[in-house]
């Protein structure tokens, strides 16, 4: 294509004819390169257009999974329900579960109903369905911390029912509820009514970023907080195994070490190390961790071994490649004053390719943050419904989850409120990775070469 | 031996710094010098000319050790500084360059500051006790470099932000800043405009009065500008070793001629 000699113009004829006007084969091979333009820009316009199609995809199904919709419920909290003795013992008060709440939610809702004038033949129960069952723990927790307040009426904001938020964004219809055990159109109604005198909002959803899972029947209260947490543990584990180790083994490999057979051997097996599939590592690490040294499962110090033995060799190859780019002369330079080896390495050999380091850093770290398989065969995807501090997701070796394996278990679940949750968290999750990537962009530049 | 009897007595009084005898060097299999023997004089400039990959730039780093840093490079013989065998078991490299220095090709200042550039080497050799102490090495150093005129009101700017001349200058007071005893230089006016040569050059002179300085170049009139000595080397071999005034105008071997009258290289 770009070989205008193969084509079968006869030679010879260039030496003459006039400069301004152009050559059969000038213009063959003009035209040539403006074709190979137009196929280069259309490569990267099909590029684009599929980056700008996944992320109008992300936000409209991310989206609106960082709002959520309330009901705002004044609940009359019965001393005779709650507390029967009526010595405010919070033993006493603690004996009533959730179920015993429930009468109560009932009550209220009949009462709002009521209140805004809404003929209804629902009971309680059925009035129900349209919050969260989180709600009468909700409650709950209220009056077992402020024990004080029963007797008296207090408004809630309760999470309304996934079903209900999705009709309000618009991803529940009427038609679907046809065939819903759930919620009625009846219920619909309801709401709408109750939406236009202020008693439903849709506010900010801080629980979806700092809260814990939910099971599978709430997906309005799941939040992607606590897998944050296990992958913030698993980051510091990798950070602090793989950087020091990595760059020791290039530093060695790249400076120190003779070249031999034996050294060709390990620069080839880490650069096939880079390519081995992830899930190889998860296998490898249920076996040596779990199953060899009996390490905890689901906790985030075997998933930071595991992504460690993955980031490895994106940091050691990112790390012999900075250091390679260092110019010998700089080396001969401190060799020619009188420094040892390791001097002219550690004063000037790795300060000039310190950037290089962490930016190859970042990027292992971003990779392992996004890393999923290895993690789903450790257990890394623990089900945490409890928030820290009272919650299990305190340290390095408790259960925990992390932030793509949740993702992956959401979209794993049957009901659309948790598949769009998962494209919250995928956004979540892309922010992350965003900011790493930029933060190397910037050290990059911040340290640009000075030689 | 191809030394020849000197016409000039001047120089051949002074005290042998460094005797090669016999050194082979072998790159993997290839012979690259080949048996050269070759006394250095204390206080002189001696230039090492030849036509390229002649191996004078191999034997230049022989004498401070620096082709210890290739693999598969191998020297044998001897190579005697001040009688001591450099190539002793019991020598460490590091401190034998701390008493060769040396001078590259490309300026290759440190990307540091001008002043940390010379204050490296005390530093880690330890000559500096106090800071004042090294303030005075470095400005001494500078002076030595003939290049403290020009840089004495910035020695905190980056030694990389001088022009080509001041830093192969700078770098020439960065050798000479450990105290070496001896100075190799590596064809250090090769990648310097006429002017900064000549500045370099006159620098060289003056370093005569207090090291053995060893030159490789390219260039014969650079040779025959600041050397005493000029040894002529060529495939390997040292094919004529003795005064500069004789090698230029009088060579004994044919060879050296070809090359001085350019017929070869």
């Amino acid at each position: 294509m770009t070989d205008a000699t193969a084509s079968g113009v006869p030679a010879g004829k260039h030496t003459s004819g006039s400069l301004l006007e152009q050559s059969p084969r000038t213009k063959r091979r003009n035209a040539s390169e403006a074709r190979f333009r137009f196929y280069g820009m259309a490569a990267v316009g099909i590029g684009l257009v599929f980056l700008v199609l996944l992320l109008i995809a992300i936000v409209r199904n991310g989206v609106p999974a960082y709002t959520q919709t309330f009901l705002s419920l004044p609940i009359e909290l019965k001393a005779e329900a709650l507390d029967k003795n009526g010595n405010r013992d919070l033993e006493d008060i603690r004996k009533v579960s959730t179920f015993g709440y429930n009468p109560l939610l009932d009550e209220a809702l009949l009462r709002v109903v009521a209140d805004n004038g809404i003929e209804s033949d629902y009971s309680g129960a059925d009035l129900r369905k349209m919050i969260s069952s989180s709600a009468a723990a909700q409650v709950r927790d209220y009056v077992l911390t402020h024990p004080a307040q029963i007797g008296e009426t207090v408004e809630f904001r309760v999470l309304a029912s996934s079903r209900v938020d999705g009709y309000l964004k618009g991803r529940v219809l009427r038609e679907d509820l046809e065939r819903d055990k759930n919620l009625d159109a009846a219920h619909l109604d309801i709401i709408d009514v109750l939406k236009d005198a202020g008693a439903v909002t849709r506010t900010f959803n801080w629980a979806f970023i700092f809260g814990a899972d939910a099971s599978e029947s709430r997906p309005e209260q799941a939040g992607i907080g606590v897998s944050m947490l296990g992958s913030l543990f698993m980051m510091i584990v990798v950070l602090v195994l793989s950087l020091p180790i990595g760059v020791a083994a290039s530093i060695y490999l790249e400076e120190f070490a003779p070249k031999n057979r034996w050294t060709d051997l390990i620069e080839v097996n880490i650069s096939n190390l880079a390519a081995v599939p992830s899930i190889v590592f998860g296998i490898l690490g249920l076996a040596v961790f779990i199953q060899f040294m009996h390490l905890p499962q689901s906790a985030p110090l075997v998933g930071g071994l595991v992504l460690t033995l993955m980031t490895l060799p994106t940091i050691i190859i990112s790390t012999r490649a900075s250091l390679k780019s260092v110019p010998p002369s700089i080396r001969d330079a401190a060799l020619g004053v009188g420094a040892s080896k390791m001097q002219s390495v550690f004063h000037h050999v790795l300060p000039l390719a310190m950037p290089g380091i962490l930016t190859g850093t970042i990027i292992g770290l971003a990779q392992a943050l996004g890393e999923t398989a290895p993690l789903l065969l450790i257990g890394m995807v623990g089900y945490i419904a409890s928030n820290y501090p009272d919650g299990v997701a305190s340290g390095f070796l408790d259960p925990n989850s992390a932030m793509p394996a949740q993702i992956y278990e959401w979209a794993k679940r049957a009901d659309p409120a948790y598949y769009e949750r998962a494209w919250g968290g995928i956004i979540i999750l892309l922010l992350f990775l965003m900011t790493m990537n930029i933060i190397a962009v910037i050290l990059r530049r911040r340290f640009e070469r000075r030689w | 031996m191809y030394d020849s009897p000197s016409l000039e007595t001047k120089v051949t009084d002074k005290a042998i710094k460094i005797a090669a005898q016999n050194v082979q060097v072998f790159y993997g299999d290839t012979h690259a010098i080949k048996d050269v023997n070759v006394q250095i004089q204390d206080k002189t400039v001696t230039a090492f000319i030849g036509p390229s990959g002649c191996g004078k730039s191999t034997f230049l780093r022989c004498l401070n050790r620096m082709n210890d840093t290739i693999d598969i490079c191998r020297v044998e013989g001897d190579i005697l500084l001040d009688g001591e065998d450099i190539y002793d078991k019991r020598v460490d490299p590091v401190q034998l360059r701390a008493k060769v220095g040396m001078v590259f090709q490309k300026p290759n200042p440190f990307p540091k500051s001008i002043y940390d550039n010379i204050a490296y080497g005390p530093r880690i050799h330890g000559l500096a006790k106090s800071k004042a102490d090294l303030d005075e090495i470095v400005e001494k150093s500078l002076r030595r470099g003939a290049i403290w005129d020009e840089v004495k009101d910035r020695l905190h700017a980056p030694g990389t932000g001088l022009s080509g001349g001041q830093q192969q200058r700078l770098c020439i007071a960065r050798a000479v800043a450990t105290e070496p005893e001896v100075l190799l230089m590596d064809e250090p006016c090769s990648a310097l405009d006429p002017i900064a040569t000549g500045q370099v050059e006159e620098l060289i002179d003056e370093l005569r009065d207090s090291y053995s300085v060893v030159i490789v170049t390219h260039s014969m009139q650079q040779a025959a500008r600041v050397s005493q000595k000029t040894a002529f080397f060529h495939l390997g071999n040292l094919v004529e070793y003795g005064e500069t005034s004789q090698i230029f105008t009088n060579p004994v071997d044919s060879r050296t001629e070809s090359y001085i009258t350019g017929r070869i290289g």
